[in-house]
């Protein structure tokens, strides 16, 4: 398998036309402009469709559109833009469509800046748009990762018949590391569509698909089959990376950027002779609410790392049910803390 | 025994929802119609609005889906890239495509994308109970102008053919009315004409349709073809803007 060294968002986008992408709808914000760049020169290459739009809210709505008749679509944005996007997300989930999402997060609130940050951890995974409905929502930490987990999208998406969103952040998206592509889906091997999708009622009743029904009995049962949904998803679909925690007495939770950056505070504190060990979910939604419980049992604390003011933080309490002290670490507003300093931190926390 | 006029093939099972007096019905019938004369129905797809049509899709013999307020010039436009194959219009009132989704149907119309786009003009809010459109005009009483539409608070009725014609995309752009059987012909004729700019990949098409809300108006449906006649016709001309498509053969 050859390696090469390959930009985050560039990597995305090839990702992404390997995995049978070939409809890309973007409209430009730092730091992700790239990808959409990247998808502009690519997609013409293997007679893909590329289109610039008016802004994100008609992004949003040509991926409904697409993804209408069966299209495996992708958008990249950064988070003023997904904010404006949530309208179609709320459409398209309820709508039970397939259309991959990447959000490059940056620094917010409001405009915010264009440095690295995770304060859209809710907004991707306890709503953001109107309505019940949930994103599967993937946290890639590598660039490897984005790859990996940005064709898993396209699959999960297509599978469940939902949205799904590659939660990054400038950090990974700026990154170059080497990586392996994985090969060019067969496009007639994509998942068959033809049971729902709109594509000229010949021969056939019509397929209709909306976000809709004005009788709230039926709106209800609407809601049912996608609560239904999202149990399976939460049953088939957790994944987590744990590392160095068999013997952990204190476990640290970061997800995305911050989690490799939390893998050199495991290494620097097992070092120093602390048991330090790292859970790492890379589902954010569905949260590995269960893996992590099951830790409570064996360590003595858990330390939360993140780039916001602590929304994973509520998953883990969750998770740990109060049964061990969480105690919590952060910078915001775009700041990536280094290794030396969340380890100072977890010392602190623990009197070292 | 002859079948000399029957239910065109385009149009469902389904009984429309609108008022007594509502032009939505008739627009839907000449879509249907110009569908089935042209052969389409089976590669046509409709993307409805919101707003007193957001039932649309269920009106039509053909798949179909509902954009959000405003959006419907998008999703058509992922559609239609998607699958250029197919042919889709857009159904879209007054405050869904001058309002909310202005900006989208100025962009697909400039793009040239090759959709089609059936705008119906009632001059009001029919859906949410008659509170002032873009296309409200000067002085008239709404629930939301209930001192008549005043110019310096409310601004002026939006006419979207006379901003749109001046965009390079659109290959066919018309104002008609169907308050008389002449009317009702020459609608449908430019119905077609839409269609055809787009089966024949010259660009974007819209027909812009005058239109009655007996309901919001307040008045009945003989009276309101009246006021249309007289209110909207001086502030709305009836006219063909753009035509790339030319005549029939
Ligand atoms: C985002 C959003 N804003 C507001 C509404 C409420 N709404 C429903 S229909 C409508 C007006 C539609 O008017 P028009 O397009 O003129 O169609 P008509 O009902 O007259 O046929 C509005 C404002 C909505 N559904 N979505
Ligand atoms: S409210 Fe007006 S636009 Fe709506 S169906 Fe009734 S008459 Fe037609």
């Amino acid at each position: 398998m050859e390696k090469v060294m390959v930009k985050g968002t560039e990597a995305i986008g090839e990702a992404a036309i390997r995995a049978g992408c070939r409809h890309f709808f973007g409209y430009p914000i730092t730091p992700q402009s790239e990808l959409p760049e990247y998808m502009s020169k690519r997609l013409p290459e293997v007679d893909g469709v590329f289109l610039q739009t008016e802004s994100e809210v008609a992004t949003v709505n040509m991926l409904y559109g697409a993804a209408c008749t069966g299209t495996r679509v992708m958008t990249s944005t950064s988070s003023p833009g997904f904010s404006l996007m949530m309208e179609g997300v709320s459409y398209i989930a309820c709508a039970q469509l397939p259309a991959v999402f990447v959000n490059v997060v940056r620094g917010g609130p409001g405009l915010g800046d264009i440095q690295p940050a995770q304060g859209d951890y809710w907004q991707a995974t306890k709503g953001g748009g109107h309505g019940d409905y949930k994103l599967i929502t993937l946290a890639p930490s590598t660039v490897q990762e984005a790859v990996d987990l940005t064709v898993l999208a396209f699959d999960l998406a297509d599978k469940y018949r939902n949205p799904a969103l590659i939660l990054a952040d400038g950090l990974l998206g700026q990154m170059m590391e080497p990586v392996v592509f994985p090969d060019f889906r067969d496009l007639s091997t994509l998942p068959d569509h033809s049971s729902w999708a709109m594509t000229g009622a010949k021969g056939r009743k019509p397929h209709l698909i909306t976000s809709f029904d004005i009788d709230p009995y039926v709106l209800e049962k609407m809601n049912l089959v996608l609560v239904e949904k999202y149990k399976e998803i939460e049953k088939k679909e957790i994944r987590w990376e744990e590392y160095k925690t068999e013997d952990a007495n204190i476990v640290i939770t970061a997800f995305g950027t911050i989690g490799r950056i939390a893998k050199s505070v495991v290494d620097m504190a097992r070092k120093d002779g602390i048991k330090v060990g790292l859970f790492r979910p890379i589902t954010v939604w569905p949260f590995p609410y269960e893996p992590l419980e099951k830790l409570a049992d064996k360590v003595d604390m858990f330390f939360d790392v993140e780039m916001n003011m602590g929304q994973m933080l509520e998953d883990v309490l969750i998770s740990i049910k109060g049964r061990k002290p969480v105690k919590f670490y952060s910078r915001m507003g775009g700041v990536v803390p280094t290794p030396n300093e969340i380890y100072e931190a977890l010392k602190k926390e623990i009197g070292r | 025994m002859q079948v000399i006029y029957k239910k065109p093939e385009a149009l469902g099972e389904k009984e429309f929802t609108y008022c007594p007096g509502c032009h939505h019905g008739i627009i839907h019938r000449l879509v249907a119609e110009v569908v089935d004369e042209l052969g389409i129905r089976e590669k046509t797809l409709v993307v409805a609005p919101i707003g007193c049509s957001v039932f649309a899709y269920q009106f039509f013999n053909m798949d179909g889906t509902v954009a959000p307020h405003g959006r419907a010039p998008a999703v058509a436009t992922g559609i239609k890239r998607s699958r250029p194959d197919l042919m889709v219009f857009t159904y879209q009132g007054d405050g869904d495509l001058a309002a909310i989704g202005t900006a989208e149907i100025i962009h697909a119309a400039n793009r040239g994308e090759k959709i089609t786009t059936i705008f119906v003009n009632n001059a009001i809010y029919g859906m949410t109970g008659g509170q002032m459109a873009p296309t409200t005009l000067l002085g008239m009483k709404t629930t939301t102008t209930p001192y008549g539409r005043k110019a310096e608070n409310d601004g002026y009725p939006m006419h979207m053919c006379e901003f749109l014609k001046e965009a390079k995309g659109v290959a066919y752009l018309a104002r008609t009315k169907v308050t008389t059987p002449q009317d009702v012909e020459k609608t449908k004729k430019a119905i077609k004409k839409a269609f055809l700019a787009q089966i024949n990949e010259l660009g974007f098409g819209m027909v812009e349709i005058l239109s009655t809300c007996p309901t919001n108006w307040g008045i009945d449906p003989i009276t309101s073809m009246k006021w249309l006649e007289e209110n909207m016709i001086p502030e709305y001309p009836l006219g063909v803007f753009v035509d790339k498509v030319g005549d029939e053969k």
